[in-house]
């Protein structure tokens, strides 16, 4: 038995509803997308949905106290809980380079977590 | 210390329309440009925006706000922009001179040919809605508490209540549950999402928080610290509906309920505002109605992309640039006649060098002081003297006259001033 599925695609600002008819865990068909990248998310959101995930570390001797990162691709969203533990657990020393790896491979997921920015030493 | 006294563009503000603004001014052929933030950094409001999604635009690419903007400002500085931080800018006058205060500096005054305004804008806040009960601690701006929790690292509170579904409330929702509070609900008075509805689902349907659309808030409640808000639902017209009341416990509540342009010092250069977007009123250029002055980015109307406010910022900066250069060769056109020695004043105080292809042009002046001997009055481009006339002797209550001759008009043409000197001969 087909059933409809209706969500939000996140993948750009415009936020298109989107229509997915499902059967057995396999889409059948997307209607209201705009795009391609609509059509993949419509596809991954009803499979294995993901989200990108940003937040701080704190850092040692830096012109602010936090650092700000982000995981590079997005992680699984069931996953985001324990993402953001493993990243509550790592400190880092300024100077940091923008787009520097601050934790590797997190969760085992293949997916880096990044500086956001360039953090200068204090003073 | 400043590096010029006039420049041909100045940027108020370096969030990403001031940026922006620079790096096309810049480009555009703009010599000087000077960028000018009252923060400790470069960047704006963008450092505390820590979330994804700036870049998909213009960069194609998914970035944090601290990126995108570091990606812009790098351009910016290999173009070689001035930068002054700690700086607030106290006013603007029609003519474009610009009034600074900051420690390093002191109170300064500098002169631009072109201004770009992009100073963003501000939260509305509670004063703005009033929402009547008490006034106790744990009240803030959306914005104030990103500022806090991203970059400042302190937590507003632990039970979250959020007025108002902007994507600075929703994105502020997601990031305090990220930081182990409790968000109890967001409410909404209108009958529709405020905010974008990416962040809808991204924010608080991945995370439970519930949205409530046709609420908002009755009181406050607390005597030092906010202990409870009463939510109540309201009608199309935005009455409170009767029975409909709810205590929820809470012990802090964020407003996410607008933002508005800001334009304290557009309004003193003399720059007419839209009632409306509360910014100012603007040309297909960004020029304002103030020749020379632009404005670029959320001081224009708030915008829902960033990638959009550089688009503006680009923009502005290019037709600022252009501006000052058609400003500056305007000026070049012009020498300044210079009072020297002995000389108190002379009229004309300009001179229209191409005048002096067709004609002869007379400088008047009057002396500072008597010299009672036989004198040069001397027209010179301070190396070589250009024209000089010989008088007996001169005194401040006779005036004295000299005249440019057109055929000095090749040397008068190479100079970018001309001074008159009065030395005994």
């Amino acid at each position: 038995m087909a059933e409809e599925v209706n969500f939000i695609c996140t993948a750009c600002p415009q936020g298109c509803s989107l229509t997915v008819l499902m059967e057995n865990g396999e889409v059948l068909g997307v209607t209201g997308n705009s795009c391609k990248k609509g059509l993949d998310y419509a596809h991954a959101e009803t499979s294995d949905p993901r989200r990108m995930v940003a937040t701080t570390v704190k850092i040692r001797n830096g012109f602010h106290p936090l650092l700000p990162v982000y995981t590079e691709r997005p992680v699984p969203k069931p996953l985001i809980p324990q993402v953001l533990a493993e990243i509550r657990k790592v400190e880092v020393e300024a100077p940091v380079a923008m787009k520097s790896v601050v934790l590797e491979n997190v969760l085992g997921t293949g997916i880096n977590v990044l500086a956001s920015r360039s953090m200068p030493a204090k003073g | 210390m400043l590096s010029k006294q006039i420049y041909d563009v100045v940027v108020v503000g370096s969030g990403p329309g001031g940026v922006a603004a620079a790096i096309e001014a810049k480009k555009a052929g703009a010599d000087d440009v000077l960028i000018i933030e009252r923060d400790t950094e470069l960047g704006g409001i963008l450092l505390q925006c820590i979330h994804n999604g700036f870049g998909l635009e213009l960069l194609k690419e998914d970035l944090p706000g601290p990126g995108y903007a570091e990606h812009f400002i790098k351009e910016m500085l290999s173009l070689h922009v001035e930068v002054l931080l700690n700086t607030m800018v106290m006013d603007i006058t029609p003519q474009r001179h610009l009034f600074l205060s900051s420690k390093e500096h002191g109170y300064v005054e500098i002169e631009a040919r072109a201004i770009v305004l992009a100073m963003g804008c501000r939260e509305r806040t509670r004063a703005q809605i009033r929402i009547p009960g008490m006034r106790p601690n744990g009240i803030f701006t959306a914005g104030t508490a990103q500022r806090w929790v991203n970059v400042e690292g302190y937590m507003p509170g632990k039970e979250i209540v959020i007025l108002g579904s902007g994507d600075i409330g929703m994105i502020m929702a997601r990031r305090l549950t990220f930081e182990g509070a409790h968000v109890e609900r967001v409410l909404e008075i209108q009958s529709y999402l405020s905010g974008l509805s990416r962040n809808l689902v991204q924010c608080l349907q991945d995370y439970n928080i519930p949205l409530q659309l046709n609420h908002t808030i009755k009181r406050i409640m607390g005597k030092n610290r906010v202990e409870a808000i009463e939510a109540v639902q309201v009608d199309e017209k935005w009455n409170f509906v009767p029975g409909t009341e709810e205590i929820i416990p809470c012990d802090t509540l964020l407003l996410s309920v607008g933002l508005i342009p800001e334009n304290e010092l557009s309004r003193k250069a003399g720059v007419k505002l839209d009632p409306i977007t509360s910014g100012p009123y603007v040309d297909e250029t960004f020029q304002t109605n103030v020749p020379g002055i632009f404005a670029a980015g959320n001081v224009v109307h708030v915008y829902d992309l960033v990638d959009w406010v550089s688009e503006a910022g680009f923009s502005a900066g290019k037709n600022a640039a252009k501006y000052a250069i058609a400003l500056r060769n305007a000026e070049a056109r012009y020498t300044p006649l210079v009072a020297g020695k002995n000389v108190r004043y002379v009229v004309p105080h300009k001179l229209d060098k191409s005048t002096l292809e067709k004609e002869d042009v007379r400088l008047q002046m009057r002396v500072t002081r008597p010299i009672e001997q036989p004198v040069w009055v001397e027209v010179h481009d301070g190396e070589n003297l250009i024209t000089r006339k010989a008088e007996r002797y001169v005194r401040p209550g006779e005036m004295v006259t000299v005249v440019l001759k057109t055929k000095n008009y090749a040397d008068v043409a190479k100079s970018s001033k001309l001074t008159i000197d009065i030395n005994p001969r």
